[in-house]
C-alpha cells in the first residue's frame, strides 16, 4: 500500500499542489488527466527522482520520502519504454536482478520465467532497436516486474501503440495483474484505457488531484464541470431545482423540465447526461422514471463507427448507423430524446 | 534540343552546382597543401625523409610529443568527464558562463595562452612555486609541455563528452535506478557505455590538438623540444630542406595512428 500525503512540489513550468491519495495493496490505480497535467512528474516523485518540497510518501507505512530510488523497490515503465539500447532483451530484463547481486543461476531462472510468461523468450538476443512497439513494451514490463516491485508505475504505457497492439496489451496488463497482483499506479490521458483497467481513478488537472473514485463514479458523477467535459459527459445543461419529493428532483432548464434523482433540495445546478445514455425515438416514450424531450435534429456528425446527433433542445446522443436508418434520422427531423432519471447527475453551481 | 535540356538542367540545379564548385575549392586547398609537401618529400627527396627517420633527435622529439599529448589527454579525460556530465545533466545559475570559459582556450591566440601559462606556472609564481616544492617544475620540462597541451586541448574533449552525455536520455539512468542501481552504478553501466564513442572521439581530437600545439608550448618549454618546436627550430637554422622531412614524418605517423584508432573503434562497435 502506498500513500501520498499533501505532496507539493514546484518545477520550472509545473507544480503539484497538495496531492493526497492512497493505493491499496493489489489495486490498479489510474491517474487520469489531460496531457501536460504533470502526470509523469507524480510518478517520478513516487519513484524518488524528486524530493517533494512538502508532504510525505508512505510505502507500507514506512516514510520513503527521502529514500533514493534504488532503495524503494518500485518498478517504472516509461511511455518510451526506455530500454537500454546497448543491451540485449535478456540483459535488459536481467539488469535489476544483477544489481541485487543474485546468484547467476537464480537470475537465469527468474529471467527465463518472466520472459516465458510475457511471451518474449524468442527475443532474448535481440537489441531493443530491432523490436516493435508492442515487443518493447513487453520487455519493459518484464524488466520492471522481474524484481518483484512493491509498486509498479506505468507512464502512459499504451499511448504510443497502434490500436490492435493496445487491445492485446490491455489484456496482457489485466492478466499480469490477476496473476501477480502487483499494486499499480498507471497514468494516462486515455479514458478507454482507464475504464478498461482501473479499480479506482484519480483525476488530475493543473497539478491538483480533483476527484478520486471508482471508474463508474468518475464517469457518471464528475464533481466539477471541468472533469465532466474531460471525461466526456458532453450534455451539460444549466437549470434550477423546483422541487424535491423523496429524492426525485424536478429541474427547470428554461425550455423543459427534467426529473432526476438527487439529495439536493434547491438552487441552481448543472445537469450532466452522458450522450450514450440518451435514446432517440420517433414517438414519446411514456414512463415515470424517464424523461422524454422532443426537439429537431440540427446536425449529424460521424465519429468512427458511431454518429453523434445534435438536437435543438441542447442535448446530443450517440447512435449507430443502424439506428439512423431505422429511425430515418436526418437534419430537421423531430425526435424524442429519452433518458432515465438515474442517468442524470446534478452538481450545484 | 540536347543543349536546351542541359541548360534547363543547369538552371534548375544552379545552386547545387555553384555550391559544389565553391566547396570543392576549399577541399582542394587542404589536399593540395598537404599532398604537395608529402609528395615532394616522399618522391623527390626520399633520402632526406629516411635520414630524418634515422635521426634519434627527431624520433625522440616525435615520441615526446605523442607522449606529452597522451598525458594531457589523460588529465583532460579524468577531469573533463565529470565536468561534461554535470554540464549535460544539470542546470545551474552561471552555466552559460562556465560553458564560455571552457571555450576560451580555443579562441585566444596560443602565444597569449603560453604567456599566461608561463606567468602562472613559472617557479617564481605562487602556483609554480607550490608545485616545485613537490618536485614538479614546468619551465623547460615535460610538465610545462603537458600543461600547455592540456590548456588548448581540454575544450575539445569536454565539448565532445558533453554532447555524448546529452545524447543519452536521462530516463535510461532513471529506470536503471528504479531497478536498484546506485547513481554510480547507473553512470558506469548505462551512461558510460552509451557515450563511449563520443568520449573516445573527443579524446582522439584532444590528443591530435595537443600534438599540434606549438605557440603555447614554446613560451613555457622550448626544451625538451617537441616535434613542432623542432620543426620550427630546424626551419630557422636549416630552412625548408632541414624542416620538411620532420614535418612529413610527423604527419605520416599521426595519420597512421589515427587510422589505427579509428579502425579499433569501429571494430569495438561491430563487436557490440
Amino acid at each position: 500500500m502506498i500513500t501520498l500525503e499533501n505532496v507539493s512540489h514546484e518545477w520550472d513550468d509545473f507544480s503539484l499542489k497538495n496531492v493526497s491519495f492512497s493505493v491499496n495493496k493489489g489495486e490498479h490505480f489510474i491517474i487520469l488527466g489531460p496531457t501536460a497535467a504533470g502526470k509523469t512528474l507524480i510518478l517520478e516523485t513516487i519513484a524518488g527522482f524528486y524530493v517533494p518540497r512538502k508532504g510525505k510518501i508512505l510505502l507500507n507505512g514506512k516514510n520513503i520520502t527521502r529514500i533514493p530510488p534504488e532503495k524503494r523497490n518500485i518498478g517504472f515503465v516509461y511511455q518510451d519504454y526506455s530500454l537500454f539500447p546497448h543491451m540485449s532483451v535478456k540483459e535488459n530484463v536481467a539488469f535489476g536482478l544483477k544489481m541485487q547481486k543474485l546468484p547467476k543461476r537464480e537470475i537465469e531462472t527468474k529471467v527465463q520465467d518472466i520472459m516465458d510468461s510475457m511471451g518474449i523468450s524468442y527475443l532474448d538476443k535481440r537489441l531493443p532497436s530491432t523490436l516493435s512497439g508492442g515487443e518493447q513494451q513487453r520487455v519493459a514490463l518484464a524488466r520492471s516486474l522481474v524484481i518483484d516491485p512493491d509498486i509498479l508505475l506505468l507512464d502512459e504505457p499504451l499511448s504510443a501503440l497502434d490500436p490492435r497492439t493496445r487491445e492485446s496489451l490491455i489484456e496482457e496488463l489485466k492478466r499480469i495483474h490477476e496473476v501477480r497482483n502487483t499494486t499499480t499506479i498507471h497514468v494516462t490521458h486515455d479514458q478507454d484505457e482507464a475504464l478498461a483497467l482501473a479499480d479506482r481513478i484519480g483525476v488530475i488537472m493543473n497539478g491538483e488531484l480533483v476527484q478520486v473514485d471508482t471508474p463508474y463514479t468518475v464517469f457518471n458523477e464528475p464533481v466539477t464541470e471541468k472533469i465532466a467535459t474531460f471525461v466526456g459527459v458532453e450534455n451539460v445543461l444549466k437549470g434550477k431545482i423546483i422541487c424535491n419529493e423523496d429524492g426525485v428532483v424536478v429541474v427547470e432548464t428554461g425550455n423543459y423540465q427534467i426529473r432526476a434523482l438527487s439529495n439536493l433540495k434547491e438552487g441552481e445546478v448543472n445537469v450532466f447526461i452522458r450522450p450514450e445514455n440518451i435514446i432517440l425515438s420517433k414517438v414519446k416514450l411514456e414512463s415515470s422514471a424517464r424523461n422524454s424531450i422532443s426537439g429537431n435534429i440540427t446536425k449529424i456528425n460521424q465519429f468512427g463507427a458511431t454518429f453523434r446527433i445534435y438536437i435543438d433542445n441542447g442535448l446530443s446522443a450517440l447512435v449507430t448507423k443502424h439506428a439512423i436508418e431505422e429511425l430515418e434520422l436526418n437534419v430537421g427531423k423531430k425526435v424524442y430524446a429519452s433518458f432515465k432519471a438515474t442517468a442524470i447527475h446534478l452538481i450545484k453551481t | 534540343m540536347i543543349i536546351k535540356k542541359a541548360l534547363t538542367g543547369l538552371k534548375r540545379h544552379s545552386l547545387s552546382l555553384i555550391f559544389l564548385f565553391a566547396g570543392s575549392l576549399l577541399i582542394l586547398f587542404t589536399i593540395l597543401t598537404l599532398f604537395n609537401m608529402i609528395f615532394r618529400q616522399l618522391v623527390l627527396d626520399t633520402e632526406g625523409l629516411l635520414e630524418a627517420a634515422a635521426d634519434p633527435v627527431v624520433i625522440e622529439s616525435i615520441l615526446l610529443t605523442l607522449y606529452c599529448s597522451f598525458l594531457a589527454t589523460l588529465i583532460a579525460t579524468i577531469l573533463g568527464t565529470p565536468l561534461a556530465y554535470v554540464l549535460a545533466r544539470h542546470d545551474f545559475p552561471g552555466k552559460n558562463i562556465v560553458e564560455s570559459i571552457i571555450d576560451v582556450p580555443v579562441i585566444i591566440p596560443h602565444s597569449v595562452a603560453g604567456i599566461a601559462l608561463y606567468a602562472l606556472f613559472m617557479s617564481r609564481s605562487p602556483v609554480g612555486g607550490a608545485f616545485s616544492n613537490i618536485g614538479i617544475i614546468f619551465e623547460d620540462s615535460m610538465w610545462g609541455i603537458v600543461v600547455a597541451m592540456l590548456f588548448v586541448s581540454a575544450p575539445f574533449y569536454v565539448n565532445a563528452a558533453r554532447e555524448g552525455f546529452q545524447s543519452i536520455n536521462p530516463r535510461l539512468e532513471r529506470v536503471a535506478r528504479t531497478l536498484g542501481a546506485s547513481q554510480w552504478k547507473s553512470f558506469y553501466k548505462i551512461t558510460l557505455p552509451l557515450s563511449v564513442r563520443h568520449l573516445f572521439s573527443g579524446a582522439v581530437m584532444a590528443w591530435a590538438r595537443g600534438i599540434s600545439e606549438f605557440g603555447a608550448v614554446i613560451m613555457i618549454a622550448f626544451y625538451p623540444m617537441i616535434a613542432p618546436v623542432l620543426i620550427f627550430y630546424r626551419f630557422t637554422t636549416h630552412g625548408l630542406k632541414g624542416s620538411q622531412p620532420i614535418a612529413v614524418l610527423l604527419i605520416l605517423i599521426c595519420i597512421v595512428i589515427f587510422v589505427l584508432l579509428r579502425t579499433t573503434a569501429r571494430y569495438w562497435e561491430k563487436k557490440k
